[in-house]
């Protein structure tokens, strides 16, 4: 993985910046005000990411997504206040504002969507090339490759990495459900599972990836 | 291989290229999605962004509700 790149700040911030800035930062009841526009500003972004996942909450009653929407916006609300000092001024307010809230209401979505349902740690259901492809060589070329990633699975990776590997790459599981569950975070999942691909496409040098690339 | 195959071992393998971690994406997420909406390359300013946004899903969720929803803002 790269180094952060370190830009500086742009000089001058939208004018709509400069003025969430002043009242957030500014006396009471001006900042009071302010404080709950940005909630409501919050809750609406967290209905947006809700809408958007809306099939994979059609379980859910109304009235407990209006509470996952209103618990983002609270969660999001905090998180924004609590790192106004690190704000650094290199996009718009409110778009530095709304990822925590899409943050926030995508998170609780998909654990709430995964709520009760075992997660799959070991790979034998890998998926079966139902279409064999335009042609037998094209269907033997994937099979192959296929083939030699899934022993590649199976003999260059640790028990941690293969677990993670066919839990979020092969049968999709959510990386904050997974991250839930096993008491870490989306970032050290994801760097397991980026060690372990880095292992697999080594494993698999002989072979053309460049498909894959 | 067709295309259905090519994008299976492309979601089982990742991206190839150097990525950012997750936390950087998240770090400057709003930072790449008003470039991206002001017609800027988002790349140039934080190189190793797209390659991420390929290899994990849910930052690619939240990159993608993230610049639907300003796009929305703005129209």
């Amino acid at each position: 993985m790269t180094a952060l790149a370190t830009d500086a700040a742009p000089a001058v911030a939208p004018p709509d910046t400069e003025r969430w800035l002043r009242r957030l930062r500014g006396p009471s009841p001006e900042r009071d005000r302010a404080v709950a526009e940005l909630h409501a500003l919050l809750l609406r972004a967290a209905h947006h990411e809700l809408s958007r996942r809306s099939a994979s909450l059609r379980h859910i009653a109304w009235g407990e997504r209006d509470d996952l929407a209103l618990q983002a916006a609270d969660d999001a609300l905090v998180a924004v206040l609590a790192k106004l000092d690190t704000f650094r001024g290199a996009s718009r307010f409110t778009t530095w504002a709304y990822k925590f809230a899409l943050l926030e209401a995508g998170v609780k979505a998909r654990r709430r969507a995964w709520q009760g349902r075992e997660i799959p740690l070991a790979g034998e259901d890998w998926p079966a090339l139902a279409d064999p492809g335009p042609s037998a060589h094209d269907a033997a070329e994937a099979g192959e490759l296929l083939r030699a990633l899934r022993a590649a699975v199976d003999s260059e990776l640790t028990d941690h990495q293969r677990e993670v590997f066919v839990a979020l790459a092969l049968h999709e599981v959510p990386i904050d459900v997974l991250a839930e569950r096993r008491g870490t975070t989306r970032g050290a999942l994801y760097k397991t599972l980026h060690d372990a691909r880095r292992r697999l496409r080594a494993a698999l040098a002989d072979h053309d990836l460049g498909a894959a690339s | 291989m067709n295309d259905p195959q090519r994008e299976l071992i492309a979601r089982l393998l990742g991206p190839e290229g150097p990525e950012v971690t997750c936390e950087e994406c998240f770090e400057r997420l709003d930072e790449y999605v008003d470039a991206e909406l002001e017609g800027h390359d988002p790349e140039r300013a934080i190189p190793g962004m797209a390659a991420h946004l390929t290899g994990c899903p849910a930052c690619r969720e939240d990159h993608e509700s993230l610049r639907e929803l300003v796009r929305a803002e703005r129209s």
